[in-house]
C-alpha cells in the first residue's frame, strides 16, 4: 500500500514531459487518499512509516518535482539534450526523496538518499558540451560521495553501540546513555555532518555555488528545493526519532550550524555578481534559518513539535518562492542569455510582469509582509523566543540582524531591475512559454496566499515526530 | 447609537485601495486618463469613509476603541484581526486619508521620469493600505504586518521616480527601518511568550504584564528592542542618516507621504504599544529617550544651517521636529503625548506641504540649490506667499498649526510624569526652547535666500517660472485650510485625543504625588520605579519648590 507512490513513479517513466508531470499528478492521489484516510502505516518492522509528516513532505516533493519539470520543458527541448533520460532521472531521483520522508531506519534512510542523490550527480553535468557543468558535475559528485562516506562512518557507529538500524531503537540506547558517550557524540556529529552537506549548510556549503552555477538553471532549481528539503527530511527524522533523547549533543552542534549558515552565506552573497550564485549563498543563509528552530527542540516535547512545525512550514514556503525566483530567472535568462546581474538591468522597462513576479518572490525571501516568507521566519522567531533561555534569543537575534543582511543583496536585484536603464541592444520581448507561465502561476499563488491567510499552510504543517520516537 | 460602520468600517477602508489596485491592473498601461481616475476616485472613497468615521465617532467616548472587528486571523500562533480607532489614531487615519488623494491630485501632471502612471499610483494606494492597516491594528502581529506593507512600495517608489542618487538611498531607506523591526519582532514574541498573554492583542499583553510581573531585566531589553524599531522609523538622532537621502532622492509626492505619514509609524508605535505595555520600562527609558530627542532638535537644526539643497534642509528639518514630539512622549504624561500627536498632525501638513512647494520648485527651475535660488515672490508672487505662510508655520508661528506641537512638548517637560528626574527634563526644556530660536533662525535664512531679492539672471526671464497653477491649487488649498484652522482652533486634535491618551497611560504616571497621603499612595501599589509614595513623591515636590 505505502510503496503506491513508487510504482506510480514507476510507471510514469516516460517520454516526454507532460507524461512526467501528468505521472506525478497521478502520484499524488494516493498521496490524498492516505491523507484522508488519516491513520499512519509501519512497515518493515518500523523502517518504513507514513504519517502525517511523510504526507506532507512527500506533497511538498511531488509538487516541487513537477513544478521543476514544468521549468525543464523548453529549457531542456530546446537545448538539444537527451530528453527522456532526464525526465527518467529526475523522476527517480524524486522517488528517492518520497521514499527518504517515510524512511525511519538508517539504512532506508542512506539508500534513499543514494537514489535521490545519483541521478543528480548526472543532471548537474546534464550540459555536456559546457565544461563549467561537466565540473559542476563532477565536483558535486565528489564532495557528495565524501559526505557519504562521512555519514555512513558516523551510522555504522552508531549501530555498533545500538546494535539496531531502526531509529527507535537507535533513540532508546542514546537516551540510555549506557553507550560509551564519545562515540554517540561522534555517530551523531558525523550524520548530522553528511546530512549539513545535502542540505548546504555551512561549513558544508563550499560545492553549492559552483554547482548551482554549472548545472543547467532547472536542475539549479531542483536542488535549492527538493534536494535541500529531502536532506531536511532525512535530518528531521533523525534529529527527532534517533537522537531526541540527547539534545546536549546535537542542540550545540544545530545552533552551530544555524548561526554560522546565516551569517557565511548572506555575507559572500552579498559580493556576488551572478544572480545564480547569490541564490545558492542565500540558499546557504535560508538553510540557516531553516535549522534554527531545531537548535531549542531539545527543551521540551512541546517546544519540539513546534520546532518541528516551523521547519516544515519554512521548507514548503521556501519551495514556492524559491522556485518561483529560478522560474522568472530561466526566463528572463531566455531573452538575455545570461544570468549575470548586469543583463537583469532595467527589467522592469520590456518585462514589468517578470519583474513585479521577481519582487513577490525576493520580498518573500526576504520575508517582507505580506507575502509568504514573513509567515516562514516569524515562525522560526517565535520558537526561538518561545524557549526562554539565553541562547534562543541570541539566536534570534542573529538570525533578525541576517534578515537585514538578507535584505541587502535581494534589494540589489531588485534595484538593478526596476530602477536602471535597459541595455539598448538585444532588447526583445520576453516570450513566456505555457510551461513556465503555470510554474509562475503556481509559486506566486501559493507565496501569497500563505503570506496572507497563513492559516492554510500552518494546518499541513502542524505534525508531529516525536509521538513515534516516544 | 446606530452606526451603519460597525464592525466593516475599518475593514473597508483600509482595503479599499486594494480593490483601486485590482481594478488599475486590469486597464492597460496606455491609457493613463483611467489610471488617475480610478486612483483619485479609489482615494476619495476612503477619504469619504473616513468623514463618515469621524461623523459616527462617539466623541464622549474617545479612550474607547470603536468600529472594533476582532476575529481569528491566524489560529496556530493565536493572531487575531483585531482592529479598532480610539482617539489617539482618529487623527492620524484622517491625516492619511487626507494627504494621499492630494498627492494625486498633484501628480495629475506632473509624473516624474519615467513617468509610467499605473505602476506610479499603484504603489500609491498599497501605501495607503499599509498605513491606514497600521493606525488601526490592535494586534501585535497585525501591526508588525502592516508596519512592514508600506516599506516595498516606498522603496520603489524612490528607487524608480528618485533621483540621481535613488540606488544608494532607497536602499538605505529599506535596511535601516527593516533592522529595527526585525528586533521589533523579537520583542514582540519575547513579550508575547514571557507574560503567556493568550493572544496578541495589545490590551491584553498590556494587562498580562502587569498581572505576571515581567522581570525588570527583561522589560528593559523588550523595550530596548521595540525602542530601535520604532526609533529608527522615526527618526531619532542618532538613526535618523537614511531620512535626508531618503527624502531628497524621493520624488515630491514620495517625500511628501514619507513627511506626512510614515515617519508617524514611529512615533505612533511608542504611544500606542511601547508605553502602554511596560509603562516601567518607559520610565527608565524615557530619560534617555528625552535626550535624544534634545539632541535630534539641536543636532537637526545644526544640520539645516549647513545644507545647500532645499530639500536637504526640509529633511533635516523633520529631524528637528520629530525630536520636539519625542520630547513630548518622553514625558510620559497626559500633557505631552497630546502635544505630540499634535506635533505629528501639523508637522504632517507643513513638512508635506513644504515638499510639495520644494517639488514645484524643482519644476520650474531644475535646481533646489538655495545660493543659484532667489526672488520666488518676484517671479511667482502666489507661490512666494505659500511658502513664506508654510515656513512660518513650520518655525512654530502661533495662529497656525506647528506652534502648538512644539509649544505644549516645550511646556510638557516642565514636570514629567512620576519617577522621572525633573531637573533633567527641565534642562531638556531649556535646550528645546533655543532649539526653536534655531529653527527660527535656518528657517527665515531659507525663506529669506529663496523667496526675496531679485530673481537671479540665469533665471530671469525664464518663461517655465509661473505660479502656481490649478493643480497645485487643488491639492495645496485644503491642507494650508487646515494648517490655519487647527492653528486657530488646535482643539479639534486635543479634543479627538485627550481621553485615548489618559485611558492609555499607566495611573501611577499620572497621579499627583503631592496630593497624596502615604495610605493612599501604598493603595495604588504603584512599583517603585514611580517614586509614588515611601518617599519618591517628596523629592519631586522639593524640586518643584526650587
Amino acid at each position: 500500500m505505502t510503496l503506491i507512490d513508487i510504482v506510480f513513479l514507476e510507471r510514469a517513466r516516460p517520454i516526454t514531459a507532460a507524461v512526467a508531470g501528468l505521472g506525478l499528478l497521478a502520484t499524488a492521489i494516493p498521496l490524498l487518499t492516505l491523507a484522508l484516510d488519516g491513520s499512519d502505516r509501519v512497515m518493515f518492522g518500523g523502517a518504513y512509516v507514513v504519517d502525517e509528516f511523510a504526507l506532507v513532505m512527500k506533497a511538498i516533493f511531488i509538487l516541487a518535482g513537477y513544478v521543476v519539470i514544468l521549468l525543464s520543458t523548453n529549457y531542456v527541448a530546446e537545448g538539444e539534450y537527451w530528453e527522456n533520460e532526464y525526465y527518467g532521472l529526475l523522476l527517480a531521483s524524486l522517488m528517492g526523496m518520497v521514499m527518504m520522508a517515510s524512511s525511519r531506519d538508517l539504512v532506508s534512510l542512506f539508500v534513499a538518499l543514494e537514489l535521490l542523490s545519483i541521478p543528480a550527480y548526472l543532471m548537474v553535468a546534464w550540459r555536456k558540451r559546457d565544461i563549467r557543468s561537466t565540473e559542476a558535475g563532477l565536483k558535486y559528485y565528489l564532495m557528495g560521495v565524501f559526505a557519504s562516506a562521512v555519514m555512513l562512518y558516523g551510522m555504522s557507529l552508531l549501530f555498533g553501540v545500538s546494535g539496531s538500524t531502526l531509529l527507535t531503537d537507535i533513540n532508546s540506547v542514546v537516551t540510555a546513555g549506557g553507550a560509551s558517550v564519545s562515540v554517540v557524540t561522534l555517530g551523531i556529529v558525523f550524520v548530522v555532518a553528511g546530512f549539513g552537506f545535502k542540505v548546504s549548510a555551512a561549513p558544508f556549503h563550499t560545492w553549492a555555488p559552483d554547482v548551482y552555477q554549472g548545472a543547467p538553471t532547472p536542475v539549479t532549481a531542483f536542488l535549492s528545493v527538493a534536494s535541500k528539503a529531502a536532506g531536511f527530511v532525512a535530518l528531521l527524522a533523525l534529529v527527532f526519532v534517533g537522537f531526541y533523547g540527547r539534545p546536549e549533543v546535537w542542540e550545540p552542534l544545530v545552533w552551530t550550524l544555524a548561526a554560522v549558515s546565516m551569517t557565511v552565506g548572506n555575507l559572500i552573497a552579498l559580493r556576488q555578481t551572478n544572480i545564480v550564485r547569490m541564490m545558492a549563498y542565500s540558499g546557504v543563509a535560508q538553510t540557516g534559518f531553516m535549522i534554527a528552530p531545531l537548535a531549542v527542540a531539545g527543551h521540551s516535547t512541546a517546544l519540539g513539535d513546534q520546532a518541528l512545525s516551523a521547519t516544515v512550514t519554512y521548507l514548503a514556503i521556501y519551495a514556492a518562492m524559491n522556485l518561483g525566483a529560478f522560474a522568472v530567472i530561466i526566463s528572463l535568462a531566455r531573452r538575455t542569455g545570461s544570468a549575470e546581474m548586469s543583463s537583469f538591468a532595467g527589467a522592469f522597462r520590456y518585462a514589468p510582469a517578470m519583474t513585479v513576479a521577481m519582487t513577490i518572490f525576493l520580498g518573500s525571501l526576504a520575508g517582507i509582509p505580506p507575502l509568504g516568507g514573513w509567515f516562514a521566519k516569524f515562525e522560526v522567531f517565535r520558537v526561538l523566543t518561545s524557549s526562554g533561555d539565553t541562547w534562543g534569543y541570541a539566536l534570534a537575534v542573529v538570525a533578525a540582524v541576517n534578515a537585514v543582511i538578507a535584505l541587502y543583496y535581494y534589494a540589489s536585484v531588485l534595484l538593478r531591475m526596476w530602477a536602471d536603464e535597459a541595455p539598448d541592444e538585444g532588447v526583445a520581448d520576453v516570450t513566456l512559454t505555457p510551461s513556465l507561465l503555470s510554474a509562475l502561476v503556481i509559486c506566486g499563488g501559493v507565496t501569497l496566499v500563505f503570506g496572507v491567510l497563513p492559516q492554510v499552510v500552518a494546518r499541513f504543517t502542524d505534525v508531529s515526530l516525536l509521538a513515534l520516537g516516544g | 447609537m446606530e452606526n451603519l460602520l460597525d464592525g466593516w468600517g475599518i475593514t473597508l477602508a483600509t482595503f479599499s485601495p486594494l480593490v483601486g489596485v485590482a481594478i488599475m491592473l486590469l486597464i492597460p498601461g496606455e491609457r493613463e486618463e483611467r489610471h488617475k481616475v480610478v486612483a483619485l476616485a479609489t482615494s476619495l472613497w476612503v477619504a469619504f469613509i473616513g468623514v463618515l468615521l469621524l461623523l459616527w465617532f462617539d466623541m464622549g467616548e474617545t479612550g474607547r476603541l470603536q468600529y472594533v472587528v476582532d476575529e481569528m486571523w491566524i489560529d496556530v500562533i493565536r493572531s487575531r484581526y483585531l482592529v479598532g480607532i480610539d482617539g489617539m489614531s482618529l487623527p492620524l487615519i484622517l491625516l492619511t486619508m487626507f494627504i494621499v488623494p492630494m498627492c494625486i491630485i498633484y501628480s495629475w501632471n506632473h509624473f516624474p521620469e519615467p513617468r509610467n502612471p499605473k505602476a506610479f499610483l499603484i504603489l500609491i494606494l498599497i501605501l495607503e493600505t499599509g498605513m491606514i492597516g497600521t493606525f488601526v491594528a490592535q494586534d501585535m502581529v497585525l501591526f508588525f504586518v502592516f508596519f512592514e506593507i508600506v516599506l516595498l512600495p516606498m522603496f520603489f517608489m524612490i528607487a524608480v521616480w528618485g533621483g540621481d542618487d535613488r540606488r544608494y538611498a532607497s536602499l538605505k531607506f529599506f535596511l535601516f527601518p527593516l533592522f529595527g523591526s526585525a528586533l521589533m519582532l523579537v520583542s514582540f514574541l519575547a513579550l508575547f511568550f514571557l507574560t503567556g498573554a493568550e493572544s496578541f492583542a495589545f490590551t491584553e499583553v498590556a494587562d498580562n504584564v502587569l498581572a505576571h510581573g515581567v522581570s525588570r531585566t527583561a522589560q528593559l531589553w523588550i523595550f530596548g528592542g521595540m525602542f530601535l524599531g520604532f526609533g529608527i522609523k522615526v527618526p531619532m538622532f542618532p538613526f535618523h542618516t537614511w531620512l535626508p537621502d531618503a527624502h531628497t532622492q524621493a520624488p515630491t509626492v514620495g517625500s511628501v507621504i514619507l513627511a506626512a505619514v510614515l515617519l508617524k509609524l514611529g512615533t505612533y508605535g511608542f504611544i500606542r504599544i511601547a508605553i502602554p505595555l511596560l509603562p516601567e520600562a518607559a520610565v527608565e527609558w524615557a530619560p534617555w529617550i528625552g535626550l535624544l530627542a534634545v539632541v535630534g532638535i539641536i543636532y537637526g537644526a545644526l544640520g539645516c544651517l549647513a545644507q545647500t539643497d532645499v530639500k536637504r534642509l526640509i529633511a533635516f528639518s523633520s529631524v528637528a521636529h520629530m525630536g520636539f514630539v519625542m520630547l513630548g512622549i518622553a514625558t510620559l504624561t497626559d500633557f505631552g503625548i497630546n502635544a505630540s500627536i499634535m506635533g505629528m498632525v501639523a508637522h504632517g501638513l507643513i513638512t508635506g506641504m513644504l515638499f510639495f512647494l520644494a517639488g514645484s520648485m524643482k519644476d520650474r527651475y531644475h535646481t533646489l540649490e538655495i545660493s543659484r535660488l532667489g526672488g520666488l515672490l518676484v517671479q511667482a508672487p502666489r507661490m512666494g506667499w505659500i511658502f513664506g505662510i508654510c515656513v512660518m508655520a513650520s518655525l512654530g508661528l502661533p495662529g497656525l498649526a506647528g506652534f502648538w506641537g512644539e509649544f505644549l512638548a516645550i511646556l510638557s517637560s516642565y514636570s514629567p510624569a512620576n519617577g522621572l528626574p525633573v531637573e533633567t527634563f527641565r534642562t531638556f526644556m531649556v535646550v528645546a526652547a533655543v532649539g526653536t530660536v534655531l529653527a527660527a533662525g535656518y528657517l527665515l535664512w531659507l525663506l529669506q535666500r529663496v523667496a526675496f531679492g531679485n530673481p537671479p539672471e540665469e533665471f530671469a526671464d525664464n518663461p517655465e517660472i509661473v505660479d502656481v497653477t490649478r493643480h497645485e491649487w487643488m491639492a495645496w488649498a485644503p491642507i494650508l485650510a487646515l494648517i490655519v484652522a487647527i492653528g486657530v482652533y488646535p482643539n479639534l486634535v486635543f479634543r479627538v485625543t485627550d481621553g485615548a491618551v489618559d485611558a492609555s497611560l499607566n495611573d501611577c504616571l499620572q497621579v499627583n504625588t503631592a496630593e497624596l497621603t502615604d495610605a493612599e499612595a501604598e493603595a495604588l501599589g504603584c512599583a517603585a520605579v514611580y517614586e509614588v509614595g515611601s518617599g519618591g513623591g517628596h523629592d519631586d515636590h522639593a524640586a518643584a519648590g526650587n
